[in-house]
């Protein structure tokens, strides 16, 4: 489910529109034939754009103020949907714990990723070696594969608590347990700092040497280096990683689903918003209710994303103030 | 390597940095950085273990020399579902072949216009790009399945790749744009007073230049493609159309008889392509991430 949301570049490269290659051509007969050709090559965008975001995104607006089950024709039903939403226990509860996870896997993820990124960054030998070693799991972190793994992992008779009685620990029943099942999904998230480790290193690499070379000379030690030095030249990819993390942590689906088998249990404490929703609209086929819920999901992220950028104004450095 | 040996074009920065970590330092460093490493692997290593002990020893004995070995979890898991899995090997291996060439084919069209050609909306539509990479696609699911399900095309693959061949994984267009940015504009031009209008110059030109971008969106469109779960869950609900994801969790929720040894046999199996990939494909992958941002 990571796959979809896929990221905009990094802060690194900017994002307008390339510049046009010349205004007075404007209004020529050459301009005129470019502007034909470009349509020809962006057929299938448009194509695209109209009948697989445009369209259903007018079409999951309309369902969602209906009720609507796929076999008779949808019926128009105000703010129901919205009405039910606030009195949804399950509803409320699946938001609880996706923020909870949201709020408590990113950072701790991206600690992680910054951490060993720091560490990794000064010349290490073998840093090709550890640098495949920690990426791996970000690449196989999203399949079912993996959840698989987990369940066994955080069974009761699982590799964790196996661990953990060699300390002379006794473990528990991780995932039947409501109080930790989620804490495992959180962990299997940090397990996957491996792709915002690599920005991270892309970006200290960027830092000029000059910058420390100055701080230096000025007398700074290696811990004033990197908190006057590091940290501020890194803001912009913390938060890069921040939003897009975020966003995807937001919509988190297979491993929840492969976890609970589906159900999001036990007592709803792996029950992800996204989870629910699918129950609502594939299993319940409650279309007009699910769709309520993806313009709520939709509506909230874009607030969160805004509310970052509206705080980036504060600790995010540019480097020309 | 000592420190006095770390010299060439590095040597004189490695120098002005004065105290550099130590050797003693440099080595418990090292300890600590594979020790970490080897947590992290440890759970694939013993998934790959455990799936060949025999299936009551998967859990009982936990270590990792198994006092026995065996296929069986092979063999079990493979017939588990009634189906093969190479079946469903089969069609993972189509959707993930038809995505990549729907992203290459329809993205790369959109990149070109988008980046080298003038003309009316041009900024509207690049912004539009953008902002669709944003849209969560769970705004968009409960129609899409609506509309395919009225054109009977349920439990077919169309769903999954119509949606490739009209240039909706927008990341891709904008990472395409972005390298088609670096190439000189000199070349184009050359090109055009040669006689090549735009459709010769993105053929004979641009595309061929593109390589490294287009590779980037082959290995991305891979893997996302041969994990994903969501999609093909929703519009894939007989077994024999399934994906070997959506046969997997089939087979966690069907607690078959054959048990966590069989799964855990699959389960490997179908992350063998993407190790396969990785290795293969490490330093495209690696630079892929870093100047772009993908997961």
């Amino acid at each position: 489910m990571s796959a979809p949301t896929a990221p905009p570049s990094p802060a690194l490269s900017g994002s307008s529109p390339p510049e046009p290659a010349n205004r007075t051509t404007r209004r020529t007969p050459k301009w005129r034939r470019q502007g034909r050709a470009a349509h020809v090559f962006l057929i299938p965008w448009l194509l695209g754009l109209v009948l697989i975001t445009a369209v259903p995104l007018l079409a999951s607006l309309y369902l969602a103020f209906t009720d609507y089950n796929l076999l008779d024709p949808p019926t128009w039903t105000g703010l129901e949907n919205f009405r039910r939403m606030g009195e949804d226990p399950r509803f409320w509860a699946s938001a609880w714990v996706t923020l909870k996870y949201v709020l408590v896997s990113v950072p701790l993820q991206l600690a992680f990723a910054l951490g060993l990124a720091i560490v990794l960054d000064r010349g290490i030998k073998g840093l090709a070696l550890y640098r495949s070693v920690y990426y791996l799991p970000s690449l196989l972190g999203a399949s079912v594969a993996i959840a698989i793994l987990w369940r066994q992992l955080f069974g009761h008779d699982g590799l964790i608590n196996s661990g953990l009685a060699l300390l002379g620990i006794e473990g528990e029943s991780w995932l039947q347990n409501p109080s930790t099942a989620l804490s495992t999904l959180v962990v299997l998230n940090v397990w996957t700092f491996g792709s915002p480790m690599i920005i991270f290193l892309a970006g200290l690499r960027q830092i000029p040497e000059e910058l420390y070379e100055a701080a230096r000379v000025d007398g700074a030690g290696r811990w004033r280096q990197f908190l006057s030095i590091t940290v501020p030249m890194l803001t912009p990819i913390i938060f890069f990683n921040l939003v897009l993390q975020t966003i995807g942590a937001f919509q988190s689906f297979t491993q929840a689903h492969i976890i609970s088998g589906g159900r999001g249990g036990p007592l709803d404490s792996t029950l992800f918003y996204t989870l629910y929703l699918y129950q609502q609209g594939f299993v319940s086929f409650n279309m007009g209710y699910a769709s309520a819920m993806a313009w709520a999901l939709l509506v909230v992220i874009g607030i969160v994303t805004a509310i970052h950028f509206l705080l980036s104004k504060y600790w995010v450095f540019y480097g020309d103030n | 390597m000592a420190t006095t040996t770390t010299t060439a074009p590095t040597t004189e920065t490695t120098s002005i940095r004065a105290p550099r970590a130590s050797r003693p330092g440099n080595l418990r460093k090292h300890i600590a950085l594979i020790a970490f490493a080897v947590l992290m692997v440890y759970p694939l290593v013993w998934m790959v273990v455990s799936s060949f002990k025999p299936g009551n020893l998967v859990l009982s004995q936990p270590g990792l020399i198994p006092s026995e070995v065996t296929l069986e979890n092979y063999r079990n898991g493979w017939g588990a579902l009634g189906e093969p899995f190479s079946l469903f090997f089969a069609n993972s291996l189509f959707l993930t072949v038809g995505s990549i060439v729907g992203n290459l084919f329809s993205c790369s069209l959109a990149a070109y216009a988008l980046a080298r050609l003038d003309f009316r909306g041009r900024r509207i539509y690049f912004g539009i790009t953008l902002a669709s990479v944003m849209l969560p696609m769970h705004v968009l699911v409960v129609p899409q399945y609506i509309f395919f399900s009225q054109l009977d095309l349920l439990n077919t693959y169309f769903p999954l790749l119509i949606p490739k061949f009209l240039a909706t994984d927008a990341f891709f267009i904008f990472l395409m744009v972005q390298f088609i940015r670096t190439i000189p504009r000199e070349l184009d031009q050359a090109a055009a007073i040669d006689g090549a209008g735009p459709f010769r110059t993105f053929w004979f030109v641009i595309l061929p230049l593109m390589k490294p971008a287009l590779v980037t969106t082959t290995i991305f469109t891979f893997i996302w493609t041969w994990n994903d779960f969501f999609t093909p869950l929703i519009y894939l609900t007989s077994v024999e159309v399934y994906t070997v994801p959506v046969a997997l969790n089939t087979m966690v929720n069907a607690e078959t008889q054959s048990g966590v040894g069989a799964l855990f046999a699959m389960s490997l199996l179908s992350l063998a392509p993407i190790l396969v990939f990785f290795a293969v494909a490490q330093k495209y992958l690696i630079r892929g991430i870093a100047t772009t941002g993908l997961k």
